[in-house]
């Protein structure tokens, strides 16, 4: 058991044959993952990788019956890749895109809702659950396989923290980047009650960082409904105040947003919040005693 | 991206929504010939540049003659106005606006944001604005009326009456402002916004509704179907070393302490400016190498960081995923031949390709390179090196 994606897990990769697409999708095929077919419209037909390319996304579900796509294609189209997915009746969109405008993702997750289609990102690293399927960019090896649940805003430090639980001699029993950007898919509440309910984790960790509101509502979720034990850290305890952070989602706009806000508000719900991002493999042993 | 308040009231004259009629300057023996045209009895003056809480800085002033005009074009052009957004330093003033001024019945605030819990963009108007609406936002937030819109129907006429009645806007008004309001949604929706602000929206005696400031924020990501906005950009208004980063996919902001820092991942560098904080040193950086790292990249990121004095270390933090370790490393080979490297520089990687990266740097031996094998021991080298 996992959440969301496991080794029968169907996927297609839209954006298939560009650069990134055939890097990324050979690293995840070499994983183990089940990609099943690609789409690049007008190369329906070809073959990439020893899989064949279909025009459309409703051809390449009717025949492969995948679930899940895979998203690369670049900024200015990836709005209609996401809704392209969704008419097709694809359950998850993993969304490895950045510099999506943010209407554009506005529109396509409404679209995508009223259509029972579920989106990670954009711009994130991607889900993995160890020794089964990656369905994204992050570097195979650090993921052993365990009982931790890991949901990060940011791609790097789901990394990081994936390492430290490895040090721990623990691991992971699905990795998910959940993305940075203002408006985006499946977001931490979403993910710790799925975790809750799979009875192959044991604990969850919280990578959040500035800007935004979803750790608070994370922390009031948490409070009500989760009673696994949950590990946080906060990026950006640190940053300055009005600067801009590269992550589209880290600006803080008063006092609103930052870092110890989130914290107090994490802690208050019963979480064990790390100050140092050292310590969070430590946190997390420390949290299954 | 955001642009001045001229720029926003091109934008708003465009789009049939009306503003006091006003004329930029650089230079101020412009000034009076500009008023002269502008017509009327009284100008305001106010300073070009990218900052709130302009008017309580002096950089909106009001001239009652043509003489005062030009004086205090004079004065302001080519000085430096601080405000409590623009940081000790200030910024230069390279242009002025002079627009008419009006005798105004009452004033409003109005502005769309989006609101990232709804994931729809909001209306916000209050009957208090003028310079302390940050002040009402903290201690009297219900007099700030918010109304969120579903882009899928977008800006119809009872969100506007709502947000009149709420207001009590006088009844004779409220169409004015529904259709005023109507207009600032269509220019944040077709120009792909992130703020559009008016502070105040003011009913003049001749019974206009006139916009008499206007600030805009633009989504970047969405500047390639506007290329008329992109246009607007100012690079004058950008930081010099920021944008040169930028230009080499590198993402910089400079800080105050004595730490230098390599990261890749926003969220990453966050972390690693907060444990040389917890390991009691002080970060001199932000700085994100992007996932397109090579080693001209890393080279260019020593040099920028370099230039600044204050720096007595470098502490090099590379997670490997699509950035590979091995090129970071030849990077900082190549940074060695390049650049002048006169303080210690500690590095940990980890992830993709360490293993070849790390065996680089040691075959490289280099003085002043300081092996980590984590990111706490990463910092805590990199923190004591900065205070020998």
């Amino acid at each position: 058991m996992s959440i969301l994606v496991n080794k029968d897990t169907k996927v297609i990769v839209q954006g298939f044959t560009g650069r990134e697409g055939t890097f990324h999708s050979e690293q995840c095929l070499k994983y183990g993952t089940n990609i099943v077919a690609g789409v690049t419209p007008n190369k329906g037909g070809e073959q990439h990788l020893g899989l064949p390319i279909f025009n459309t996304v409703k051809e390449a579900v009717n025949e492969t019956k995948a679930t899940v796509s895979l998203i690369f294609v670049p900024p200015r189209f990836v709005a209609d890749a996401i809704m392209e997915a969704a008419s097709a009746k694809i359950e998850l969109a993993v969304v490895i895109t950045e510099n999506a405008p943010i209407k554009d993702i506005q529109m396509a997750k409404d679209y995508s809702t009223k259509n029972g289609m579920q989106i990670l990102g954009p711009n994130c690293p991607g889900i993995i659950t160890a020794d089964e399927c990656k369905i994204g960019i992050m570097p195979a090896n650090i993921f052993k396989k365990g009982s931790i649940g890991v949901i990060s805003k940011s791609g790097t430090l789901t990394y990081e923290v994936s390492h430290q639980i490895a040090q721990e001699g623990l691991g992971v029993s699905t990795a998910i980047g959940i993305g940075g950007d203002p408006i985006i898919g499946l977001s931490f509440k979403d993910l710790l009650f799925m975790f809750e309910n799979d009875k192959n984790t044991e604990a969850m960790v919280l990578i959040g960082e500035i800007g935004g509101d979803l750790e608070i509502q994370a922390a009031s979720f948490i409070k009500e409904n989760i009673n696994k034990p949950v590990v946080a850290f906060i990026a950006g305890q640190t940053a300055p105040k009005g600067k801009r952070m590269g992550h589209a989602g880290a600006i803080i706009s008063g006092s609103s947003g930052s870092a110890k806000e989130k914290m107090d508000a994490l802690e208050k719900a019963g979480v064990s919040v790390v100050i140092s991002p050292a310590d969070i493999g430590k946190a997390i042993k420390l949290s299954l005693n | 991206m955001n642009i001045h308040e001229y720029q926003v009231k091109k934008i708003f004259k465009a789009y049939n929504l009306p503003i006091p009629k006003g004329t930029i300057i650089t230079n101020y023996h412009d000034s009076i010939d500009s008023a002269i045209e502008i017509g009327g009895k009284m100008w305001v003056i106010k300073a070009q540049i990218h900052s709130g809480g302009r008017g309580l800085a002096g950089g909106v002033k009001l001239a009652h003659s043509l003489n005062e005009v030009e004086q205090i074009c004079k004065d302001m052009l080519g000085s430096r106005l601080i405000t409590n957004q623009t940081g000790p330093e200030g910024k230069l003033v390279e242009k002025v606006y002079i627009e008419r001024g009006v005798k105004i019945m009452y004033e409003l605030y109005i502005a769309i944001a989006l609101d990232r819990s709804l994931e729809m963009p909001v209306i916000m108007a209050s009957n208090e604005g003028g310079v302390e609406i940050e002040k009402t936002a903290e201690t009297n937030p219900e007099k700030i009326v918010k109304i969120a819109i579903d882009p899928t129907i977008g800006f119809q006429d009872f969100h506007g009456r709502e947000l009149a009645f709420k207001l009590s806007i006088p009844k004779d008004d409220v169409p004015r402002f529904v259709n005023f309001a109507k207009i600032l949604y269509k220019i944040y929706m077709q120009d792909d916004a992130e703020l559009i602000e008016i502070n105040p929206l003011v009913k003049t005696k001749n019974g206009n509704y006139l916009a008499l400031d206007g600030k805009m924020g633009l989504d970047d990501s969405a500047l390639y179907r506007h290329r008329e906005l992109e246009e607007l950009r100012d690079r004058h208004e950008e930081d010099l070393v920021e944008s040169e980063a930028k230009e080499y996919g590198l993402s910089y902001v400079k800080l105050d302490g004595n730490v230098g820092c390599m990261v890749n991942g926003a969220g990453l560098a966050m972390a690693t400016m907060d444990i040389i904080s917890y390991s009691k040193g002080q970060a001199a950086n932000f700085l994100d190498v992007g996932g397109g790292a090579s080693a001209k990249t890393v080279s260019k990121g020593f040099d920028i960081i370099l230039r600044d004095k204050n720096v007595k270390a470098i502490f090099v933090n590379i997670f490997g995923g699509i950035v590979r370790c091995d090129r970071i490393a030849n990077g900082i080979l190549e940074a060695t031949k390049n650049v002048n490297i006169t303080v210690p520089v500690i590095v940990r990687l980890d992830g993709t390709n360490a293993e070849i990266g790390s065996k680089l740097l040691k075959e490289a031996n280099i003085s002043n390179l300081i092996v980590a094998s984590s990111l706490k021991d990463g910092a805590q080298k990199a923190v004591s090196a900065a205070k020998e």
